[in-house]
């Protein structure tokens, strides 16, 4: 790839450097996330020394099996939102589009909180839940926007989603008034501000496998991706089975987030802003801008995090810190650069 | 059995959304290395034809088939190494770069899951340049005028190096030069042995570049045959309806219309 572009074009070797610009993202991800290992409140807020880490087994406890844990769930759920925003976005060829805008953020918090008061709130069965209506919020949406007949696609998925999201949301507001308010109630109201404080080993090797099988279809199927967002007779005219594989994108993505989402709660905005950011990085080529949302999601989330659990002694929810900072980046986005969106 | 390439064997074809057949005992052979021009009116079925001897819509009654054999025999890549396609247009709201954008061209060759590699960067440059628009290769789409676009559309379909091609009203955003261009750019590609199948709304285009021409009304076959045999003051009133006088100019023919 480097000989064809420098010896055709000297002046560009965009995509030398762009691979480079991934490995120095991943060798980012790596520092930030021995960093954030060290950094916390314990005792006063700051870095942990080595020599404390070695001496106190309060501190390991404290390393091993709860920062830890919390880090990679953040990684996790970086990843996950940006990518599957990502992808979202390709496949509704709209830069405006993430999976909380098609029903499945609002199914799955519906079906989390579903769980907590039915079902008994266990993890995995949380993680079901929250996926199943997720998924069925993307169903939806999906099938009342091929009933509406005005518009074009996006339009209509979007206004459908709005609908399907409202219903979901009316939903968890009878879920949570007929909710047991001292335990039942907190937890569902906890987990809507979104949030790691309550992330175990367990919880994170539970949706290990779904994130991971998502994120590498994802990545995999990135160049596919390319093509589905030119529109179908394009996809198909270039071999692909255009229906079939953003199915088996779509479900990726709504995989993905569920999984992510019954762990962390309702964080939003990442999946919307990161791969805006990393268009502008690196152009709107999947083969790039994929695992660059990939990366830059999962060091997006963990600062975040590492601010939630810092900043204040009581930590502030992560949910708000993404919001708050993601509203910022996307006004700042939206004023600086032309968001090209023509359906 | 025909020496057709491609064959539309009695298609009719109603939209899903439709009552109406937008098509109707619909025949047609295309020979190898032949360009074909299809001129009609608008509504005539002209772009719903490309689409259905691309396989991407299928006809309710009838069969298309490509060297005799129905389109369901072959898998969607073989498909798409076999024919492409140059929409009207196409929704790009993202930034790609030209390059990138004619890259995507090499897909039926990749395996499923592969990228492309240097020598699709390679091809795809090439077409490009073929194209003229290779000092642009970093610009990004958005960022194009529509001919400008279009044209990048042809680079693209080049790049897919199908034996037959399909182009929806290529010329349609395109200056006198280039139109001109694209002319030579398919003239050249037919004498590399590809077939071609176009649809416009200029008669020019079409008696320029077109050895065989197709007249279509309401989804029917008005008349088709040599430019020659079709291209006659009778049968284009006839299609639009309208007085048309076609003359000979230094051994070219001039479309020219009362109005």
């Amino acid at each position: 790839m480097k000989n064809i572009f420098s010896s055709i074009d000297p002046k560009s070797s965009k995509t030398t450097s762009r691979s480079q610009i991934l490995f120095w993202l991943v060798v980012l991800l790596f520092v930030i996330v021995v960093f954030s290992v060290f950094l916390g409140r314990y005792p006063t807020p700051g870095l942990i020394s080595f020599e404390k880490l070695q001496s106190d087994p309060l501190a390991q406890k404290l390393v091993l099996n709860i920062r830890l844990p919390r880090i990679l769930a953040a990684l996790l759920l970086g990843a996950s939102l940006a990518a599957a925003g990502g992808v979202f976005q390709m496949i509704f060829s709209n830069p405006l589009v993430d999976p909380g805008f098609l029903g499945v953020s609002q199914g799955a918090a519906f079906g989390a909180a579903f769980c907590i008061i039915f079902l008994g709130g266990a993890a995995w069965v949380t993680q079901l839940s929250a996926g199943f209506f997720g998924c069925l919020g993307l169903v939806l949406s999906y099938l009342i926007a091929r009933k509406v007949r005005y518009g074009g696609w996006v339009l209509r998925l979007v206004l459908a989603g709005i609908a399907v999201s409202a219903f979901f949301s009316a939903g968890l507001g009878i879920l949570k008034y007929i909710a047991d308010p001292l335990s039942q109630l907190q937890e569902i109201t906890f987990w809507l501000l979104g949030g790691l404080w309550s992330t175990t080993w367990k919880k994170v090797l539970t949706i290990l496998p779904v994130v991971l099988v998502s994120l590498f279809v994802m990545w995999k199927m990135r160049w596919r991706l390319n093509l589905l967002s030119l529109g179908d007779e394009t996809a198909f005219s270039l071999g692909l089975a255009p229906g079939r594989e953003r199915t088996i994108l779509l479900i990726a993505g709504v995989a993905a987030t569920s999984a992510v989402i019954s762990v962390a709660g309702m964080v939003s905005w990442i999946g919307l802003i990161i791969p805006h950011i990393a268009r502008r990085i690196f152009g709107a080529d999947s083969r790039y801008m994929i695992p660059a949302s990939i990366l830059i999601g999962a060091i997006f989330s963990i600062l975040c995090d590492d601010l939630g659990r810092v900043l204040v002694s009581s930590e502030i929810p992560l949910g708000i810190i993404t919001s708050l900072i993601g509203a910022g980046i996307f006004a700042y986005i939206m004023i600086t650069q032309k968001v090209p969106t023509q359906k | 059995m025909n020496e057709a390439l491609l064959s539309f064997e009695n298609i009719t074809y109603t939209y899903p959304t439709g009552k109406q057949p937008v098509m109707q005992n619909f025949t047609l052979n295309i020979e190898p290395g032949t360009i074909t021009a299809i001129l009609g009116p608008n509504g005539a079925g002209k772009t719903t034809l490309l689409h259905l001897g691309l396989g991407w819509l299928h006809p309710s009654e009838g069969q298309v088939k490509l060297s005799n054999k129905g389109l369901h025999a072959y898998s969607r890549r073989e498909l798409g190494q076999m024919m492409g396609l140059v929409p009207q247009n196409e929704n790009t709201p993202f930034d790609y770069s030209l390059l990138e954008y004619v890259l995507l061209g090499r897909t039926p060759y990749l395996d499923p899951l592969a990228m492309p590699g240097e020598e699709d960067v390679a091809i795809s440059l090439q077409k490009l340049e073929a194209i003229g628009l290779a000092e642009l290769q970093h610009r990004v789409m958005p960022s194009l005028s529509g001919g400008e676009r279009q044209l990048v559309l042809v680079a693209r379909a080049l790049a897919q190096e199908p034996r037959l091609l399909f182009l929806d009203e290529p010329t349609s955003h395109l200056d006198l030069s280039n139109k001109s261009r694209l002319v030579k750019v398919l003239r050249d590609l037919q004498q590399q042995g590809v077939t071609i199948v176009f649809t416009t709304h200029e008669p020019d285009v079409a008696s320029a570049l077109a050895t065989h021409m197709v007249l279509m009304r309401d989804g029917h076959v008005l008349q088709s045959g040599t430019a020659e045999e079709v291209m006659t003051d009778s049968s284009l009133s006839e299609l639009y309806k309208l007085p048309i006088h076609v003359k000979e100019l230094d051994g070219k023919r001039i479309v020219l219309w009362d109005n």
